[in-house]
């Protein structure tokens, strides 16, 4: 092998400048940085798995008082923001995309769309939340929930503890969710600025990769939680 | 391509909305969840580049993480599921 074998000294053209010693090729190292991603992302995943465990338990036991509760979220604008992640993760693979090709105003265009639908979907939610405050459904000492019948049972009204309970976790889980989002919108400004600076090329754009990895984890999280939380008896 | 699985994404949340209207009984849960498993599965693989991944442990740790997701919600499932308490 063409080691150096002085320390301390190597030769910039024998391998990408970006090359980290312990690795032996680029590929490797790529796959080391995906790999790692996958593995957070695996945390992530059992994160947001204990709060769906609660959801699915309480919901079993309570499910006419969700589905009353469920009723009074718009169901519209979950599904409005749903769209909304979804064409920011298309956006998402075009930057990669873009880095892998070369393509420096598609990368940097398809950052800042990224961005601005990521602000889109807190704007929707920070409606969504400003509706729940006013109607008095969140959690707390203002909470109120009464006379509202169960779906399809118009007879009965809904158990105001239980809904305060679903609402409890349609918060808690949004909000962690969106928390997520900020994060995200924070890794893609720095993304953004290092698109800008020219650091990223087809052979290393691994930030951009990662990054994306993060972005569509949270748009899954997402994509479970719209149906769980806005749809559960919507039929009239 | 990517358009393509993007245009597909926007089908099944419309699907999963329109669905959620229909009376299915039992089974409205089961679509919504399904159809939320598809999309998904269609970011994951294509979106997220699993499909055609250059690491081959990659696969293992995602299949593990949601193999362990899917024991403790099963298992806490059917543990209250079970109970046959009034």
């Amino acid at each position: 092998m063409s080691d150096s074998t002085v320390v301390g000294l190597h030769h910039e053209e024998q391998h990408h400048p970006e090359l980290l010693h312990h690795f032996a090729e680029p590929q490797q190292q790529r796959d080391a940085a995906s790999l790692g991603m996958w593995i957070f992302l695996g945390t992530e995943v059992m994160f947001f798995g204990g709060l769906f465990c609660a959801y699915l338990i309480y919901r079993r036991w309570y499910f006419g008082d969700f589905g009353a509760a469920s009723k009074s979220i718009d169901a519209t604008l979950g599904a409005t923001n749903t769209a909304v992640l979804i064409c920011s993760s298309l956006t998402v693979v075009l930057a990669v995309w873009a880095a892998q090709t070369a393509r420096r105003t598609l990368l940097i265009g398809s950052l800042v769309i990224t961005m601005l639908l990521g602000l889109v979907f807190l704007g929707i939610k920070g409606k969504e939340y400003k509706d729940k405050f006013e109607e008095h459904h969140v959690p707390g000492a203002s909470f109120s929930f009464d006379h509202v019948p169960i779906p399809g049972h118009a007879d009965q009204y809904a158990n105001p503890r239980h809904a305060e309970i679903f609402f409890s976790l349609y918060f808690i889980m949004t909000g962690l969710h969106a928390l997520h989002m900020i994060i995200g919108l924070g890794l893609f400004a720095w993304l953004l600025f290092m698109a800008w600076k020219g650091r990223f090329t087809p052979e290393y754009h691994t930030p951009v990769e990662i990054g994306g990895l993060y972005w569509h984890f949270v748009d899954i999280v997402w994509i479970y939680l719209f149906p769980l939380l806005y749809l559960i008896d919507r039929h009239p | 391509m990517y358009f393509g699985i993007w245009i597909t994404l926007l089908l099944c949340t419309f699907i999963t909305y329109k669905a959620a209207f229909i009376e299915l009984g039992r089974f409205n849960a089961a679509v919504a969840l399904i159809i939320a498993t598809i999309k998904a599965l269609l970011v994951a693989l294509f979106f997220m580049h699993i499909k055609g991944a250059h690491e081959k442990l990659l696969k293992l740790v995602v299949i593990s993480t949601v193999f362990f997701l899917f024991i403790l919600l099963a298992l806490s499932m059917a543990d209250y599921g079970t109970r046959m308490w009034s």
